[in-house]
């Protein structure tokens, strides 16, 4: 018969695993954190909706007698101007309300046209492998290798800043993040059994790429889609900051970042507020995506 | 000397719905920086036979020998380097992309692994039903159809709309097999269709790739390494050797009077539960089996055979008829 004190010896050797209590714990913590992002983003997203009927007042209204007002809890500051007023006067509040809109838009209109070159070329060049490969991989190299701004840069200048622009110009230069994911899958899709069977079955190229391979990359790329959206937003505004973005007088967080940095030393809010946006809408996006990557994770799954 | 492929003799009766002849498939090994070609791999050199209409041929080998590279070309899901693959007098291997329609709908594959043959992500009912519905091979309901093949190989039609992964292995298989019965084949490749099955399941599967061979009568090649479960199916055996076919025979004749040194040996290999039957030599194979990046000349077999003299070493055998319809490729046929 064992002592009682090899029993008190097992339990303490299995103490040091994690209890269920403790696993729920973490796994709340990280949802916690996703569920954050999910709240800044429905915030952001209802705001650039219904911007119309939350603003205050018109973007783009100026009032000479009423610039670089404090905001309105401070001396000086008046009601209706809650956070104040810019250089020429224009309600700092609306602006960055509008802003959301041109960041949303930006955002998901730069990744969708890079998602539909970059999954397209991935497909393709995975798919088929060889020569195609090879050309593809190399482009997508020649693009990493090149400093994202002075391409983005030379292609707006010579398109010329607009909206539209903007959105090719991200677009064009972000792609070969998704072209290096679909590949790399792909590749190791097309030998699997089902692929071969989907062959054997005289399917068509496109209906195998899309009906069978594409559907089985969708957990990694919408992972990849939502730290996209908060990089391309961060990329216009860098843009827009640098004078090639969104063109003012259009509300840009980008834009007035740029125009905020002339009043900085003594109206630090000019700059600093629109740059609090930028940074909790992609904060934001990519706690979701984190939490995202972790729920369609298998391995975090278990755990 | 590898041109003028020897052609597997035929019992008299029947069509050939199937001729393979001289088929190689060579796969480049890609070397550095710029991709040279640094050799190949001889996955498939020279290897001819024939199949009849309603005819079942097993093929078997250690693995690596081949013969799954020999089922891809026969759908031509790989492109043989040489070599012709007449169905029903058609050279598929010529065979432009568009025109392989036809064939495609003739000949279906099953797959070794009953996990990555289903794609995971569409749903039984598509996965059964999805060549149907875009050939458009049923006049009613592409549906009802996939509830009579789900029917016809045991699987309850009410799951239809699941997922794979909520089947076991043996009901994964079942529905590689409805697929591949879903158009209507002329020819069934089995690729190993039960090597990663429980043994209890085995037999079912087996059962079930009877059943329907009565019911529709197709021509099979079954692929296994396994003599055991080739006998059980086949007509007709191959026993493939790195490469190569060193014997063709009726499924009596290769068991019953084994030709060839390597045969004997796999024979040899298949624990025997028949009380009285004749001691066999106990000897085993020593030794693995060469590299097919640098095949040994002469005969493939000869580093591992009991029976080599010199001339194997230097000259290679080719497939020669030792009785009618017995075919071995061995300068000393059942002289061990």
């Amino acid at each position: 018969m064992p002592p009682p004190e090899s029993t008190s010896a097992v339990e303490e050797a299995l103490d040091p695993l994690p209890r269920p209590a403790d696993l729920l714990l973490r796994k709340i913590w990280h949802l916690r954190l996703g569920v954050l992002g999910a709240f800044l983003i429905a915030g952001l997203v209802f705001i650039a909706v219904f911007v119309p009927y939350v603003s205050p007042h018109d973007p783009y209204e100026q009032n000479i007698t009423a610039r670089l007002l404090p905001p309105s809890w401070m001396e000086g500051g008046r009601p209706e101007y809650l956070l104040g007023t810019d250089h020429v006067g224009r309600d700092l509040f609306s602006r960055l309300l509008y802003g959301s809109r041109i960041s949303l838009t930006v955002g998901l209109a730069a990744v969708l046209v890079q998602v539909v070159i970059g999954i397209a070329l991935g497909l393709w060049a995975g798919y088929y492998g060889g020569a195609a490969d090879s050309a593809v991989s190399f482009m997508v190299n020649v693009m990493m290798g090149f400093p994202f701004i002075l391409l983005a840069m030379s292609l707006v200048v010579v398109l010329g800043p607009s909206l539209q622009n903007i959105i090719l110009a991200l677009g064009l230069t972000g792609w070969p993040v998704f072209t290096r994911v679909t590949r790399m899958e792909t590749l190791r899709l097309r030998e699997q059994e089902f692929v071969l069977a989907a062959r054997s079955l005289a399917l068509g190229v496109p209906r195998i790429l899309l009906g069978h391979i594409l559907p089985n990359l969708l957990p990694s790329l919408l992972v990849l889609v939502t730290f996209e959206v908060a990089r391309a937003i961060i990329r216009e505004s860098l843009l827009s900051f640098l004078g090639l973005g969104i063109q003012p007088p259009t509300p840009s967080w980008g834009t007035m970042l740029a125009e905020g940095r002339d009043y900085m030393l003594f109206e630090w809010r000019l700059a600093a507020l629109p740059g609090l946006a930028i940074f909790l809408s992609a904060m934001g996006i990519n706690l979701l995506g984190d939490a995202v990557r972790d729920l369609t994770d298998p391995h975090m799954r278990k755990s | 000397m590898t041109g003028a492929a020897p052609r597997p003799g035929l019992a008299p009766r029947g069509e050939n719905l199937l001729a393979v002849e001289g088929l190689k498939m060579h796969f480049p090994i890609r070397k550095g920086l710029f991709g040279k070609t640094g050799g190949y791999v001889y996955a498939v050199d020279g290897v001819s036979f024939e199949i009849q209409a309603g005819e079942t041929l097993g093929l078997v080998g250690e693995s690596g020998c081949g013969k799954t590279t020999v089922g891809r070309c026969l759908l031509r899901l790989y492109e043989p380097t040489a070599g012709r693959i007449l169905f029903d007098g058609v050279d598929i291997t010529r065979l432009p992309e568009r025109r392989l329609l036809r064939f495609r709908s003739q000949a279906q594959m099953i797959f070794q692994d009953p996990y990555s043959s289903l794609n995971p992500r569409l749903r039984v009912r598509d996965i059964i039903g999805e060549a149907l519905r875009v050939h458009r091979l049923c006049d009613g309901d592409w549906r009802e159809r996939v509830r009579e093949l789900m029917l016809e190989v045991g699987l309850p039609p009410d799951l239809m709309a699941r997922y794979p992964h909520e089947f076991s292995g043996g009901q994964r298989q079942r529905i590689g097999i409805a697929r591949a019965l879903a158009m209507s084949p002329r020819l069934i490749v089995a690729d190993e269709p039960v090597s990663a099955l429980d043994v209890s399941i085995q037999a079912q599967v087996i059962n079930l790739l009877e059943k329907l061979k009565r019911r529709y009568s197709p021509s099979c090649l079954v692929i296994a390494h396994d003599l055991a479960v080739v006998e059980h199916i086949s007509d007709r055996i191959a026993v493939m050797y790195l490469g190569k076919l060193v014997e063709v025979a009726s499924d009596t004749a290769l068991i019953g009077r084994p030709a060839h040194p390597y045969t004997q040996a796999l024979l040899r290999a298949v624990p025997q539960a028949r009380p009285g039957a004749k001691k066999r030599r106990r000897s085993l194979l020593t030794g693995d089996v060469p590299s097919p990046i640098r095949p040994p000349p002469g005969c493939r077999f000869h580093p591992r055979c009991p029976a080599a003299v010199p001339r194997c070493r230097t000259e290679e055998p080719l497939l020669a008829e030792v009785e009618p319809g017995h075919w071995a490729a061995c300068f000393r046929p059942g002289g061990a």
